[in-house]
């Protein structure tokens, strides 16, 4: 099969912002994600990165129906999540799972670990009887590398990694067909982090699974995914195969995010960065047409009237700019990922 | 080089608790010089904060034993009187936090809480501190600093507040300021900010910084010399060029080798630290690294390394049992990509785990 397993069209997630407490007037609304389409292929890993506020979490929870859009589409498997209800849409619960950034506070304090792998099971009433649930719990905790024989024990006891193994366990219990993985590694230390990135691949190698992967840290996105998107202020700037949009950003916040990353390399210490002033403006009011205008550096009057769209520029990603970055800009700004 | 600024000698720090004492810091030494920064590195629980918190004297309320010698600017600090450990804190040395949304009371308008950090010090007016404090939150680059001051924190923005932090540490010109994970809660843009922010000051004011992370990226980036710490105590310390250039402990290279990086070959396998950190209450003996490390022999669980100078780097100590040939021949074979096993076998290292 080569159709996409999600495809999210024209995707948007308004939150109203309301004043009064009886009467609630509506007064504006924060554009979460705001105009956002996708692919994700079968077998790929697709990365979204971004940083906070742009709308990379609140897409995730699109997919996962755990919100509802404002308008747009998102197919997965052929039919539109948006839409589903009931037995349909328990069997959505069911293919596509989540991973959590918090490996604290995502784990039930006060159920053993083999009761929380084994929840999924319960809800789908699969592997009934006690027994043949805990062999396919304890096989669970094995493929992710925890000790079977802890299947007694509560969260407390384990350390933050193998906490997010015990989140790993609970998502693949069912043999989902998409994996969302929230900020899965950024509140382990790196020695952990590695070992949780590890496993993912390695699961997602035995089981063919897909993964949309969400992050902040560009490099461990970098490692994990065959394409990248970056969003910004709700929408999509810049979508790609890694290694087009890390070898030559053209979407200058693209390239203001790849030369912020610091590099553990003293030699390559950039003297000449490409500093973003300000804040990212508030989602609430964004500026108009491209959302990027006010920050950016290759900004003219175009920018702020005539919104680009997603094109693609001939260095193999999409991006959405009116002036992309040139090599040797792309060069100047320090980005060390450029090839 | 001249005197350092700060002196840290064998330092130590205890906590008693029911389960046991926690050897947070253990034995630590280091110095900072004025104008140089010292990077401390380390995973959470490696005493990076605790040492740090202790130059303070912020860990004396919570009951801990602290021993060695703590030598700033002439004094001992380990010893001071708290009076006059309050006449340095937030005047001579100054520290910025990684949260800056619990750093600073929500109640209080940002330029009282500068205004505040500013009187305590010095014997200045209000409206002269008022002065000093919009002077501070534009020295920080917050924009529209006369506005600004009368605001609350919560209508700052993430970066904002560290900023606002950064004004507020440096209010009286510290000779010294600890960064502790200053840019751990940021965005990257925001990150690349107020690391950039702290060396322009750094090179304006000529203070001394010693940040403490566990982002080999900001030190490489920062630092001009680092301090690795694992389980309480320092495994390996030198400067930045020569650190990543040949890092010579095996828990160093564990984190070198566990960071995917931004151009590398993509998929390579990383190699993550098997295991995790020790409980500091309960040390596995000997070399504190040797269940997790893989070349660990059998002696490495009685003999308790020391911080050694590195052949041929009177500058670069590691505290490791392994012969250092031997270490120079692993990282060559392991900045080749060789996986851990590998290297081991290709030097002829036994496998006998200790």
């Amino acid at each position: 099969m080569t159709d996409p397993l999600v495809q999210v069209r024209g995707l948007v997630k308004h939150f109203p912002l309301t004043r009064g407490v009886l009467f609630q007037r509506k007064v504006g609304a924060v554009q979460a994600v705001d105009g956002v389409s996708f692919d994700v292929r079968r077998g790929e890993t697709l990365g979204i990165v971004g940083e906070t506020g742009c709308g990379k979490s609140t897409t995730a929870r699109l997919i996962m129906r755990l919100l509802d859009p404002t308008s747009g589409e998102i197919r997965f498997d052929g039919q539109d999540v948006t839409k589903l209800k009931g037995a349909r849409l328990k069997a959505l619960r069911r293919d596509v799972q989540m991973i959590f950034q918090d490996p604290y506070s995502s784990l039930n304090p006060r159920k053993t670990v083999g009761a929380t792998i084994g929840q999924p099971f319960a809800i789908h009433g699969l592997a009934e009887g006690k027994n043949e649930r805990k062999r396919a719990v304890q096989e669970l905790m094995e493929t992710v590398g925890l000790n079977p024989e802890h299947y007694n024990r509560y969260p407390h006891e384990f350390s933050g990694g193998q906490r997010q193994r015990i989140g790993v366990a609970r998502a693949l219990a069912l043999k989902p067909k998409l994996l969302i993985a929230d900020e899965p590694v950024s509140a382990l230390d790196v020695s952990i982090q590695a070992q949780v990135l590890n496993l993912l691949l390695e699961m997602q190698r035995q089981l063919g699974l897909t993964l949309v992967f969400i992050a902040h840290d560009l490099s461990v996105v970098r490692h994990m995914c065959d394409r990248v998107a970056v969003m910004y202020l709700g929408r999509i700037v810049e979508i790609g195969p890694g290694e087009a949009l890390y070898g030559f950003p053209r979407h200058p916040y693209t390239g203001a995010l790849l030369s912020a990353v610091p590099v553990p390399d003293p030699d390559q210490r950039v003297e000449q960065r490409e500093l973003l002033s300000g804040d990212v403006p508030s989602p609430a009011n964004p500026p108009s047409a491209c959302r990027f205008h006010t920050r950016c550096p290759k900004a003219q009057q175009r920018c702020s009237i005539d919104d680009p769209p997603l094109q693609d520029k001939g260095s193999g990603s999409e991006a959405a700019c009116h002036f992309p970055l040139s090599r040797e800009e792309v060069a100047a700004i320090g980005v060390r990922s450029a090839r | 080089m001249s005197e350092p600024l700060l002196r840290v000698e064998e330092l130590r720090v205890e906590f008693p608790t029911e389960d046991g004492v926690v050897h947070a810091v253990d034995g630590v030494t280091y110095e900072v010089a004025a104008g140089r920064t010292l990077g401390i590195v380390g995973e959470s629980g490696s005493g990076k904060t605790v040492s740090s918190l202790t130059t303070l004297g912020l860990t004396r309320a919570q009951g801990a034993n602290v021993s060695g010698r703590i030598l700033f600017d002439g004094d001992d600090l380990v010893a001071l009187a708290d009076e006059r450990m309050r006449a340095i804190r937030g005047n001579d040395i100054a520290m910025i936090f990684q949260d800056p949304l619990s750093s600073l009371h929500p109640f209080f308008k940002v330029g009282a809480q500068l205004i505040e950090a500013v009187r305590v010090h010095q014997d200045a007016s209000k409206q002269a501190a008022r002065a000093r404090a919009i002077e501070l939150l534009g020295l920080v680059g917050i924009p529209d600093p006369r506005r600004r001051v009368d605001e609350y924190p919560h209508e700052f923005s993430g970066g904002m507040r560290q900023r606002a932090m950064i004004a507020m540490a440096l209010a009286n010109e510290p000779k010294l300021l600890i960064a502790d994970e200053p840019t751990t809660a940021l965005d990257v843009t925001v990150q690349a900010q107020i690391l950039a922010l702290l060396q322009r000051l750094q090179r304006e004011l000529g203070m001394a910084i010693v940040i403490i992370t566990h982002d080999l990226g900001v030190v490489a980036e920062m630092a001009d010399d680092i301090a690795v710490m694992y389980a309480g105590r320092i495994v390996e310390t030198a400067s930045a060029k020569l650190l990543f250039a040949g890092p010579e402990h095996p828990y160093t290279w564990g984190l070198l080798k566990s960071i995917p990086s931004l151009s590398g070959t993509r998929k390579e396998q990383l190699v993550p630290i098997p295991g995790s950190p020790p409980s500091l209450i309960n040390r596995p003996p000997g070399c504190h690294f040797h269940p997790r490390c893989p070349y660990s022999q059998p002696d490495h669980a009685r003999v308790d390394p020391r911080l050694q100078p590195a052949p041929g780097a009177p500058t670069h100590h590691v505290a490791c049992l392994l012969e250092s040939t031997v270490r120079r021949r692993l990282w060559a074979e392991l900045s080749a990509g060789r996986a851990p096993e590998q290297a081991r076998a290709t030097v002829g290292l036994p496998e006998e785990r200790a």
